[in-house]
């Protein structure tokens, strides 16, 4: 809604620092590839206070979730255990505008995979 | 004149119009966005059709003489008249109304006589849009159609009626009510049967059913509580490997998405044979290819049925055969049963639809990017009756169309505004939300990525002017905002009255649409919209 | 400890052992992100779930770090490989010290 994009107003290098920050303190400033890692996340949110995404990398060890414009980046971490059946997560987050959610995920491996949709709020009233 | 008429109705006739050698083992007939017309209208298709990105330029994103040009249609025919905006008045009063939903059933016997195993495909918005429909709460449109016996709808103005009311005709239906996309919000589960597989013609055909994606966004969410939908496309590639698994030898579509959403999903989910595309009420006289799959556009409000012919043996599809059937009401005779079907339908309401509020002067369409008169008209209502600066109505895409010099009746003025959140409100919105509203709205039409798009037309806008460059991200697209009763730059932190209807916000205030513009086209008797000549496109 | 706190979960009874299956949970709590204002302006203090963990027979499924962008009744699927018969636990920390438990027994058959 157009109350949810006015909250959205915070200086857009100052957010995207916060994001890069937030991933540099995940990776400690490994390089992260873009293979491996699926985001699912609609193209358009239905409601910006309830948006299904789903992470999958196999393989992780843990999943870092970030919303690149939200008023403070993180959304969640998640750590697997040896009973995972999959790396993967499904759960719903707030976004507070149209913007980039990004999931960066820590391999078994030590290495680093990345991923990143934008997910559009919209006000929306039209049809055909 | 007269003889004119008459001559040019001897090109037509239904044998003529049913012509088509039978092709293959397998036949499909599509309709799609009827909109509640049982009765033949008059439908001018769009002048102004927009395509961006990979879009542009390439079909349904043609229109007028250039859609004729690439088609090969000579103006001033029949299907000149049918399928573009070309000379539409004259060639309305030559060839007569199109649709019908008695002349559509004629049509679908005379294809079903040929091929008795024919499957018979609904595209969805069928429960919505007349007069009829509105009061009877659809019953009319689910007893033509249960008379018509498709074998699979899908949806999306369907939701309007409320969930309780959609599930209770589901219920009842002898047909399946497919989505494969609509999810329970709650559990992220199927809420829907997503597909139904046909033995026919020696064929296994899976017919997976999309509702439109964007429901709960373009339409009051408030009204189907607890619905999920979206594009999904990792669904639907997961639904053409299941049917796949299960021996289909023929995977059909049958899509409320959108053409372009449709043309971008064909080109990224494998094993689709058919897309039969909906929504954004397309006409296309050819299927459009992507890689193997066939793309195939039936227009909307009754005015097309599409026999599609195909030969599908050992699991594949070897050819099709095609033919776009326009449903002129004068040539089609109608199916008795079904126009007396029609007849009890519309008998209860007969008198209070026939009232006549006024006259136009001019053509009344609505189709269009950005305005239509129809959309004018009503603006022009919201303004002098709600007393206010600017007004808003939605960008939809249904609604036929009147000639100049008609009557407008109680029936037609619905046709245009029936649905079930019409309340007018009036309130004050800053310049700064104005633009937040028009930019918002264009980037639904104008995102160059169809799966971001929702497939209504612009918002329409009376009192305002602006310029519109469609190549420019969300945000830059819409400039040089005008209040046009002073002629002075709209001013972002000022406050204006707007007035506007079908709001998606519940508990909206304010008389519904309808009544609003009765009493506007009562007092002014004959209605004259000037050209809107306020609205600047460019980059298109 | 927050009021009317229910926590649901979606689990199979009974699998194969070794099975790999899917878990949905919900549970209902306002996730209050500490961002909103109330009527006279000032901001409603954070009150969130900020942890969710889930393990079987004692070892660890997932664990899950929450922040106040996670909705209103968080919602978690995941998969568990299931190799012998017994208990899942599902726990939920909220910021105010209440530790919300559900228990699901899984059988092999
Ligand atoms: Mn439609
Ligand atoms: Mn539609």
């Amino acid at each position: 809604s157009a109350g949810l994009a006015a909250a959205l107003m915070l200086p857009a290098s100052a957010v995207r620092a916060a994001v890069e920050d937030k991933i540099a303190e995940f990776t400690g400033g490994a390089d992260a590839g873009a293979d491996g890692i699926t985001l699912t996340t609609p193209e358009i949110a239905e409601n910006g206070n309830t948006v299904p995404i789903e992470v999958e990398a196999p393989g992780a060890v843990e999943i870092m979730v970030v919303a690149s414009a939200n008023p403070t980046p993180d959304v969640a971490r998640v750590s697997f255990g040896p009973l995972a059946g999959a790396q993967r997560l499904s759960t719903r987050i707030r976004l507070g505008g149209t913007q980039d959610v990004i999931a960066v995920a820590k391999m078994g491996d030590g290495s680093f995979r990345r991923a990143a949709n934008t997910v559009k709020v919209t006000i929306g009233g039209c049809g055909g | 004149g007269d003889w004119a008429r008459l001559a040019a109705r001897q090109a037509l006739s239904q044998d003529r119009l049913l012509e088509f050698d039978s092709f293959g083992n397998v036949t499909l007939i599509h309709v799609t966005d009827i909109h509640g017309q049982l009765v033949p209208v008059w439908f001018r298709e769009p002048e102004v059709n927009i395509g961006v990105g990979a879009a542009e330029g390439q079909p349904p994103h043609v229109t007028g003489a250039d859609f004729l040009k690439l088609y090969g249609i000579a103006p001033g025919t029949p299907e000149a008249y049918a399928l573009s905006y070309v000379d539409f008045v004259s060639l309305a009063r030559s060839y007569g109304r199109m649709g019908g939903l008695d002349r559509v059933a004629t049509v679908i016997k005379a294809i079903r006589a040929d091929r008795p195993e024919a499957l018979l495909l609904d595209g969805g918005d069928t429960w919505h849009g007349s007069y009829t429909c509105l009061r009877s709460d659809a019953q009319d449109m689910v007893n033509a159609m249960n008379l018509l016996k498709p074998d699979a709808m899908t949806s999306h103005w369907e939701f309007t009626l409320g969930l309780d009311r959609v599930n209770e005709i589901v219920e009842g239906l002898d047909f399946a009510f497919l989505g494969a996309n609509i999810f329970d919000a709650e559990w992220d589960e199927p809420a829907y049967e997503p597909y139904r597989i046909f033995e026919r013609g020696g064929a296994k055909i899976a017919v997976i059913g999309q509702a439109f994606p964007y429901l709960p966004i373009a339409n009051p969410n408030w009204m189907f509580p607890g619905l999920s939908f979206g594009v999904r496309e990792e669904r639907m590639a997961e639904m053409v490997r299941e049917v796949r698994g299960k021996g289909a030898d023929l995977v059909v579509v049958l899509s409320h998405n959108g053409f372009d959403v449709d043309r971008k999903m064909a080109g990224s989910v494998p094993g689709i044979d058919v897309i039969l595309t909906g929504h954004t009420h397309d006409a296309l006289p050819e299927p459009v290819m992507v890689g193997q799959t066939l793309l195939i556009a039936s227009g909307s409000n009754g005015k097309f049925v599409t026999r599609l012919d195909l030969d599908v043996r050992e699991g594949r599809m070897m050819g099709f055969r095609h033919k776009l059937i326009p449903v002129f009401s004068d040539a089609i005779a109608p199916d008795p049963e079904m126009a007396a079907l029609i007849e009890r339908e519309r008998a209860p309401y007969r008198d209070e639809m026939a009232e006549v509020l006024g006259t136009t002067d001019g053509l009344l369409y609505r189709r269009g990017n950005f305005n239509g008169t129809w959309d004018d008209l009503i603006c022009n209502a919201l303004i002098e009756e709600r007393e206010a600066d600017i007004a808003l109505s939605p960008g939809f895409r249904w609604g036929p169309s009147l000639l100049p010099g008609e009557p407008i009746t109680r029936e037609d003025l619905y046709n245009a505004t029936a649905m079930t959140y019409p309340n007018a409100y009036r309130s004050e919105m800053t310049g700064e939300m104005l633009h937040t509203i028009l930019e918002d709205v264009a980037d639904n039409l104008f995102n160059p990525d169809p799966y971001y798009q929702q497939g209504g037309d612009m918002v329409r806008v009376g009192g305002m002017g602006y310029r519109i460059d469609v190549t420019r991200p969300q945000g830059s697209r819409i400039t040089g905002m005008t209040l046009l009763k002073t002629g002075e730059p709209i001013d972002p932190a000022r406050s204006y009255v707007v007035s506007g209807w079908a709001s998606v916000n519940e508990g909206t205030e304010g008389p519904p649409i309808w009544q609003v513009v009765e009493d506007y086209v009562k007092r002014q008797g004959t209605v004259r919209v000037d050209p809107n000549k306020s609205v600047v496109v460019s980059g298109a | 400890m927050a009021e009317g706190v229910k926590a649901r979960v979606k689990a199979p009874r009974t699998v194969a052992a070794g099975e790999t299956v899917v878990i949905k949970t919900l549970i209902s709590h306002q996730m209050e992100s500490g961002q909103r204002k109330d009527s006279d302006g000032s901001l409603i203090p954070r009150s969130i779930i900020n942890r969710f963990a889930v393990a079987y027979n004692g070892q660890n499924v997932i664990d899950v770090a929450l922040a106040p962008a996670i909705s209103t009744n968080p919602y978690f699927e995941f998969e568990a490989v299931i190799p012998e018969a017994g208990d899942m636990v599902f726990t939920w920390y909220d910021d105010d010290g209440s530790v919300y438990e559900e228990v699901k027994s899984i059988a092999i058959g």
